[in-house]
């Protein structure tokens, strides 16, 4: 019961000392309806048996951590070797997303120091550019990259027209085309973090560093860097685990040589050739993988003493 | 006090720097010399930080010369300049702790380690925080902060040691402690110390020298006495200290006095500053170098409008004719002459202690 202390007049002071569990019911039932309860659905289903035409049957069984894993002959019965597969997918999508992350720090870092070093009024106006692009459909975005990049586009008929190239240069269909998408993707994401990080950082910092004989180089590396690597670590996390599942970049820009996680994972789910509980095996593979990058983010953070 | 033979450890010639169409420094002249506590003092917004970073080689100069022991350094940039900063908010790197952070400017300078860590010792010996030597600056207070940013410049031995109002985010008691150890701290090093303020009484109670600027102007250089009891004009006298400033006639000067006309008819014999001339002028004096005597021996008189009770002394207002009102400070002695609110009074101005000021 909120306990009601009357303040002398007409207003009425409502406390809600020990009652933190009531207080947090509804941050309860969002965080069990949409995070807990998928969650477990995917557990429990990674742990079932596949029907043929999609679906699960409900009997337990661990064939899809096993077909994720090993390779047992085309019937099964072979002894069992590992099964390089899934896991060569998998090794390349962390690459793809880690070259991905590198392609964002690069570019994202002087964009958001570059921002955040403006005046008040062009700073709003830079930050809503950055964003601009994400008002349209991740889809489209895809889409039109491939259209820009693919080997009749405009950026190849640019090229080739002011003679720096005499025959298209093949972007589509390779790894670098799929970093490309991810980068155009997920930027915003390295770029906003960053840039909050940059903006609390005191520039005065910098003149210290300066007065102290440091040159540029050192006065970034010594400095600037270690003041805002919690914007960093952020900004990275948040490019690379959503890269890491990322299934349309590859899809619509790689080609099928450079299937990812994400693809392999939505096949699964897709159509009648699905099969749901590999699909969720899978996907419980890669949140493990995610919680052990997710731990590594948490540990530097207090490390570094981050608020 | 200017002995020409002193070494000059930091000449501004003719420095000009502008924001867009505002001017920040005008034509500033000035010389710094070595082993001097030099203060640079004014209002907010006169120049006098400008002044200071520019020594720093964090303002461009747009016109004149800055020279450090003689070599002109305008140009270069900071990390180049052989001065270090101890800066108004301290700006200690939040990363490091305070042994990393007096150690940053050794480091840069590629210093060996072993060496390195003796001058840390050293400095933080000098400023008597060797016991805290492993702590983070967040767990620093304020005024051991300010220690540690006076370490950190002082530790790669600097020819001019800037000062950006270091003792402004500092309480009262602590402000006035430290004073004294800056001052102590100028004496020991034998380092030039340039510090600005704002706080006319800090500047008076540290310096060897003082330029007071206003407008991006030096309006007057000296020691403190001289700021204080020989004004050039208005501004500082105003500024420094209280004053009182009549309208008066002035005649020509005579044997280095002038003799001027008070409201009222009354003359006086008076020094006058450098600028000075005939005919309608300020003459300055302090509340304290008044007197009052029978209206009959009275330079001026007026009528008492105001006492104002400070403890120590009291400030008695007096409406005067002709010009603004007048302040007298009356020690709150046993017999001290107080008059009352209304009352008639004449006023004894201390002849020696009244100047004339320039425009």
């Amino acid at each position: 019961m909120a306990a009601e202390i009357s303040s002398g007049g007409s207003s009425t002071v409502t406390t809600y000392e020990g009652q933190g569990a009531r207080m947090m019911l509804p941050s309860w039932v969002i965080i069990g309806f949409f995070l807990v309860l998928p969650v477990g659905v995917m557990l429990i289903y990674s742990f079932l048996t596949k029907e043929f035409r999609g679906g699960v049957i409900w009997e337990f069984s661990l064939a899809a951590y096993d077909q994720f894993f090993f390779d047992r002959g085309l019937f099964g019965d072979d002894p069992p070797k590992i099964e390089w597969t899934y896991i060569a997918i998998f090794w390349r999508s962390i690459w793809q997303a880690a070259l991905a992350t590198i392609l964002c720090l690069l570019i994202g870092f002087p964009t958001a120091w570059f921002i955040a070093t403006r005046a008040g009024r062009s700073r709003s106006i830079w930050l809503f550019a950055v964003t601009i692009p994400y008002w349209v459909n991740l889809l489209i975005r895809t889409i039109s990259m491939k259209f820009l990049i693919r080997d009749n586009g405009p950026l190849n008929e640019f090229l080739l027209s002011i003679g720096i190239i005499s025959e298209p240069i093949g972007l589509i269909n390779t790894n670098f085309a799929v970093q490309l998408g991810l980068f155009y993707s997920y930027l915003p994401f390295m770029v906003l973090p960053i840039y909050a990080a940059v903006e609390r950082y005191n520039m005065a910092y910098s003149e210290a560093a300066a007065d102290l004989y440091a040159n540029k180089r050192a006065s970034l590396r010594y400095v600037i860097l270690p003041i805002v690597k919690p914007g960093i670590i952020a900004g990275c996390i948040l490019v690379f685990v959503p890269s890491l599942g990322a299934f349309l970049a590859p899809d619509l820009l790689g080609g099928a040589k450079n299937f990812m996680i994400g693809s392999l994972i939505e096949e699964q789910f897709k159509g009648n050739a699905g099969n749901w509980p590999f699909g969720a095996a899978a996907s419980m593979i890669l949140l493990s993988m995610v919680l052990v990058v997710l731990t590594f983010y948490a540990r530097a953070q207090s490390r570094a003493g981050a608020p | 006090m200017t002995d020409p033979e002193r070494q000059i450890a930091v000449a501004f010639e003719t420095v000009t720097k502008r924001y867009g169409i505002f001017t920040a420094l005008q034509q500033v002249t000035l010389d710094i010399f070595d082993n001097e506590f030099f203060t640079l003092l004014g209002p907010s917004g006169c120049g006098k930080t400008t002044l200071l970073r520019s020594i720093a080689g964090f303002e461009d100069i747009q016109e004149g010369a800055i020279r450090l022991f003689g070599e002109e350094i305008a140009e270069l940039p900071p990390n180049k300049r052989s001065v270090n900063t101890v800066f108004q908010n301290y700006a200690l790197f939040p990363h490091m702790d305070v042994t990393e952070n007096v150690m940053f400017g050794l480091r840069m300078l590629g210093t060996n380690e072993a060496e390195a860590r003796k001058r840390v010792h050293e400095v933080l010996e000098l400023v008597q925080l060797q016991s805290f030597a492993d702590r983070m600056p967040s767990q620093l207070s304020g005024g051991q902060q300010q220690r540690v940013a006076l370490a950190r410049a002082l530790a790669p031995n600097p020819r001019v040691l800037l000062l950006d109002e270091p003792l402004s985010a500092l309480d009262l008691k602590l402000r006035q402690a430290v004073r004294l150890e800056l001052q102590q701290l100028q004496k020991d090093t034998g380092i030039t110390f340039i510090f600005v303020t704002h706080d006319q009484e800090e500047a008076l109670t540290m310096s060897d020298r003082i330029a007071v600027i206003s407008a991006g102007q030096v309006q007057q250089v000296g020691n403190a006495r001289e700021i204080y009891e020989e004004p050039n004009n208005a501004f500082v006298a105003s500024f420094i200290g209280e004053t009182n400033l009549i309208k008066v006639d002035v005649a020509d000067p005579y044997d280095g006095l002038v003799a001027v006309i008070l409201p009222g008819g009354g003359t006086l014999h008076c020094a006058a500053a450098a600028g000075a001339h005939a005919g309608q002028g300020n003459l300055s004096i302090r509340p304290e170098r008044l007197t009052f005597c029978p209206v009959d021996q009275a330079h001026l008189v007026g009528s008492v409008t105001r006492i104002v009770y400070l403890g120590t002394d009291m400030h008695v207002e007096v409406a005067i004719d002709g010009t603004d009102p007048i302040i007298a400070r009356v020690q709150n002695t046993q017999g001290a002459f107080i008059p009352s609110i209304r009352e008639a009074v004449g006023l004894k101005l201390d002849a020696a202690a009244a100047r004339v000021l320039g425009a």
